[in-house]
């Protein structure tokens, strides 16, 4: 009906996350939509974001809030850092992310998805949805996010889930314990790419970012490097070839 | 080594000539005249023992504790002012529960000891407030092992594998110091204000003179279960008959046996303790 466009209105990640921990560390994933309404306001933005150097948060929902969360954290873990004189673990990071949520329900609107490795518990994966629940996951999957876009006309209110829903199914059949990590990314890569496909509020390119104890990998795999689904296929056989190409129509 | 400041002891904020704040050092003495508690760190946990001089007969046994748990993982034996260490027992629960609910884990035994110092150290610093009269161990068991901490007056707080405060520290740090091997590393010093006895310690440590003859036992080999009953001989043996009364032995332990939870050690320990610390005197009697 209308295309009005609100270029100020809050910017919302309609987003795939994903975190997973195999044997060793954990892979976190994440696509590169940043959406206003139906505009992709940022076609390659970064949603893995750096706490530590051995903790990293996939963030989703309103972009604003999760990054003004992620800054808190980073410097309250930055402060506990050089008090405790280790790197902090990844449990207190959830813990304060959490926290941050939780007192702050009322106000925010993000969820996030924390995952790291340290050396006493290895690799971890927290969630900590929308009102501020902390749970500990071997694998976790993007959290809902609904941005209410009281500016834009047609659209009141997207649809709850994210891309994120789209993969429940998948993960019950394909995750298993004890991964390798090359194993572990290629589900996360995978599982990315199965929600673009479907998810219209996810797009991009495919992020990830792998934590263990030898440190921190980021991979980038832009859409040419991905796996085609379905629809997406080459045609093979299709009657639209055997027909020949139609000659174009000239007037 | 007692020296009187005159004229510059009336302040804890100010200095005498020769760089020293005599109230501190008034404060340490309030705590050599108290009844001696002992910590060691074994193997698998720490013991803390406490020489509870019983002021009246008409006293309950087991009442006035002096040993406080301050979190599920750690315990903390006070001496000197017992109102003094009321209040640092208080606010070492307050920080270590603050620290929980904001970090999600139990606080580290090392964190827990640089707040409790820090705060015994804010009470030397203005004017309007007096040292704490007392002197804290602080035995804890987190994710990096079990770990003992002495807080003093004045606010240092060091990491021991031994530790001995009030009056009897000095004959039950020998038998300590004995008990312990000094590994290369640790931060191990005894009355850190006295540079020149920390010196003579260690030159003999590291001679060997001291571990050599009277080595009695390695802490580093020890269980918990017979740590408590070197402390208990310990403290029946520094205790002092003719100048003291009688005296309860209040002792607790944080250590895997107790599942790293700080609590009083079981009853039949304890007495088992007593017992073998009794028949050790009367060994030694009749020697």
């Amino acid at each position: 009906m209308d295309q009005k466009m609100d270029f100020n209105a809050p910017h919302s990640m309609g987003t795939t996350i994903i975190g997973v921990t195999y044997n060793g560390g954990v892979v976190l994933g994440a696509d590169s939509r940043t959406s206003t309404g139906v505009y992709v306001a940022n076609r390659a933005s970064d949603k893995i974001t750096q706490l530590t150097d051995n903790v990293y948060v996939c963030r989703s929902g309103s972009a604003a809030d999760s990054q003004v969360v992620s800054d808190y954290v980073r410097y309250f873990l930055h402060q506990h850092t050089i008090q405790l004189g280790q790197p902090a673990t990844v449990k207190v990071a959830a813990n304060l992310v959490r926290l941050l949520s939780y007192n702050n329900k009322n106000f925010l609107e993000t969820g996030l998805i924390v995952g790291g490795w340290d050396k006493y518990e290895g690799g971890q994966i927290y969630g900590v949805p929308l009102g501020g629940t902390i749970v500990q996951q071997p694998f976790a999957i993007g959290e809902m996010e609904d941005e209410i876009l009281k500016n834009h006309c047609s659209i009141e209110h997207c649809f709850p889930g994210s891309g994120s829903s789209y993969l429940y199914g998948f993960f019950d059949q394909a995750w298993k314990e004890g991964m390798t990590k090359d194993e572990a990314e290629d589900l996360v890569k995978k599982a990315v790419s199965l929600a673009i496909a479907r998810d219209g509020a996810s797009g991009g390119v495919v992020r990830t970012v792998i934590i263990n104890s030898e440190g921190v990998t980021r991979n980038f795999y832009p859409g040419d490097q991905l796996p085609l689904w379905h629809e997406e296929l080459e045609p093979q056989n299709s009657l639209l070839d055997i027909l020949g190409a139609p000659e174009p129509m000239n007037i | 080594m007692s020296s009187i400041g005159t004229g510059y002891d009336l302040s804890v904020t100010t200095f005498s000539p020769d760089g020293r704040v005599f109230q501190i050092e008034y404060a340490a003495k309030a705590v050599d005249n108290s009844g001696t508690v002992i910590g060691i760190k074994c193997k698998d946990g720490i013991v803390l023992g406490v020489e509870k001089l019983i002021a009246s007969k008409m006293m309950l046994p087991g009442s006035n504790r002096r040993i406080h748990s301050v979190h599920r993982h750690s315990g903390m034996a006070v001496a000197g002012l017992a109102a003094d260490g009321r209040q640092i027992v208080a606010r070492t629960k307050s920080e270590a529960t603050n620290y929980d609910s904001v970090y999600g884990e139990p606080i580290p035994v090392k964190e827990l000891a640089e707040r409790v110092a820090s705060y015994v150290h804010l009470c030397t610093l203005y004017w309007w407030l007096r040292p704490f009269g007392c002197g804290v161990i602080l035995g804890g068991y987190d994710r990096d092992g079990p770990q003992l901490y002495m807080v003093e007056p004045s606010g240092v707080s060091y990491r021991y594998f031994g530790a001995a405060i009030g009056k009897g520290r000095q004959a039950a740090k020998t038998e300590v110091i004995l008990l312990s091997i000094s590994i290369v590393g640790f931060l191990l010093a005894f009355r850190p204000g006295r540079l020149d006895q920390c010196m003579r310690i260690l030159s003999l440590c590291s001679l060997g003179v001291w571990g050599g003859e009277i080595e009695k036992l390695k802490l580093t080999d020890m269980t918990c279960r017979q740590g408590v009953i070197e402390v208990a001989k310990i403290i029946y043996g520094v205790h002092d008959e003719a100048k003291d009364k009688d005296f309860e032995l209040e002792m607790s332990w944080v250590c895997d046996e107790s599942n790293r939870q700080h609590q009083k050690v079981p009853d039949e320990l304890l007495e088992e303790a007593k017992a073998a610390a009794k028949a050790a005197l009367e060994e030694m009697d009749a020697d």
